[in-house]
């Protein structure tokens, strides 16, 4: 059995969903006025920098959003690196880490 | 009534053992994973073997818990390729144990040249020992190409798709996966991977075929009831009691039982 949509239709998908979504959105709004906040006020962080392009995709009409928001903050590369820097992962590429 | 397909005991106490039979966990499987540090040496990979086909089953055995385990050495330890082919050697002694079901978790970590070699080091011992594989994909940024590396080896070795499961698959990878003829893991954690409420998304996007849910809990944050929550997301969309059972009982039970010894109840 396969069930190709949501079964709630969209008022139930808006009442069930909305509030939680939209507290996240206002911790978003907040998290960036918080690194704008800090330090010297000026932002160049590459997880900021992906951050933002991600955001774009919030904008886009149409689905995949939640894929296109994961593929803005991955690797592209093809090629296996030479060793590992470290074991753990930092949420976004870094463009300056390509060898 | 559920089945955690993934989850790291050895990290848990023993009341997530009895939460989880309460809220109906009949099976776990538990892959062989990073313990938070690197061992100094194979004997404390044997140590850690011995621990999850001995002891791990009998603490899960008091609750109703049929146990099950996958032994390896994870990818986070691959760097060190002497110690790793020490491991490799001693897995062979294991995998006649009752509970072991094959080879896992073994993947990518950082998509490292040595990481790939143990990987295939791993599924070529797969193979000659006839064993099912569960596949751990890397995390966060990491996971798009890891998956893709992964996926290239497997094929370039000719193993049976169908035995295989590739784990914490999200949006940008479930499709690779099971458009590539293999079975898909989401792993439900509050931050890292999917929530019980994406996990219902791709459920319903991508279907429920060849695909399963699980906690993955370990000592990190995660949630050893979160294969029950996740069931309660899909119930409270109003899916129906028949799909939810496929992607937290009848799909792991399909998958596993490949591997002969798989349980659904301690008796
Ligand atoms: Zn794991």
């Amino acid at each position: 059995m396969t069930d190709a949509n949501c079964p709630m239709d969209r008022a139930a998908v808006i009442d069930r969903y909305f509030l939680e979504h939209r507290a996240k959105l206002i911790d978003l709004a907040a998290f960036l006025d918080r690194v704008d906040r800090s330090g010297d006020g000026t932002v160049d962080d590459f997880r900021i920098t992906a951050f933002r392009k991600a955001i774009e995709e919030l904008l886009e009409s149409g689905p995949g959003r939640a894929r296109r928001v994961q593929e803005a903050f991955s690797d592209h590369s093809t090629e296996p690196i030479e060793q590992a820097p470290m074991k753990g992962a930092l949420g976004a590429f870094n463009p300056n880490d390509q060898a | 009534m559920y089945i955690d397909p993934h989850v790291h005991m050895v990290s848990r106490t023993t009341d997530d053992y009895e939460r989880m039979a309460l809220a109906g966990c009949v099976a776990i499987t538990e892959p062989a994973f990073w313990a938070g540090y690197d061992r100094s040496s194979a004997q404390g990979f044997f140590d850690y073997f011995r621990t999850l086909t001995d002891y791990e089953p009998r603490r899960a055995q008091q609750y109703g818990i049929a146990h099950h385990t996958w032994l390896c050495i994870n990818p986070k330890e691959a760097e060190d390729l002497g110690l790793a082919r020490e491991v490799l050697e001693i897995i062979p002694d294991f995998l006649e144990k009752p509970n072991v079901l094959g080879i896992g978790e073994i993947g990518l970590n950082k998509n490292s040249r040595n990481e790939l070699r143990i990987f295939e080091e791993h599924v070529d011992l797969a193979k000659r020992h006839d064993q099912m594989i569960l596949i751990h994909t890397p995390h966060l940024e990491d996971k798009l190409k890891g998956t893709k590396l992964i996926l290239d080896a497997l094929e370039n070795a000719e193993v049976d798709p169908g035995r295989v499961l590739v784990d914490h698959v999200e949006e940008h990878t479930v499709e690779l996966v099971l458009d590539r003829g293999f079975w898909a893991g989401m792993t439900l954690y509050p931050d890292t991977k999917c929530t019980p409420q994406r996990a219902a998304d791709i459920f319903e996007i991508y279907g429920q075929e060849r695909i399963w849910i699980n906690s993955a809990g370990d000592w990190g944050p995660s949630d050893p009831l979160a294969v029950p929550k996740c069931q309660q997301e899909l119930r409270a969309r109003g899916h129906f009691e028949e799909m939810i059972r496929k992607v937290s009982y009848d799909n792991p039970l399909g998958f596993l039982s490949q591997s002969g010894k798989f349980r659904t109840s301690v008796e």
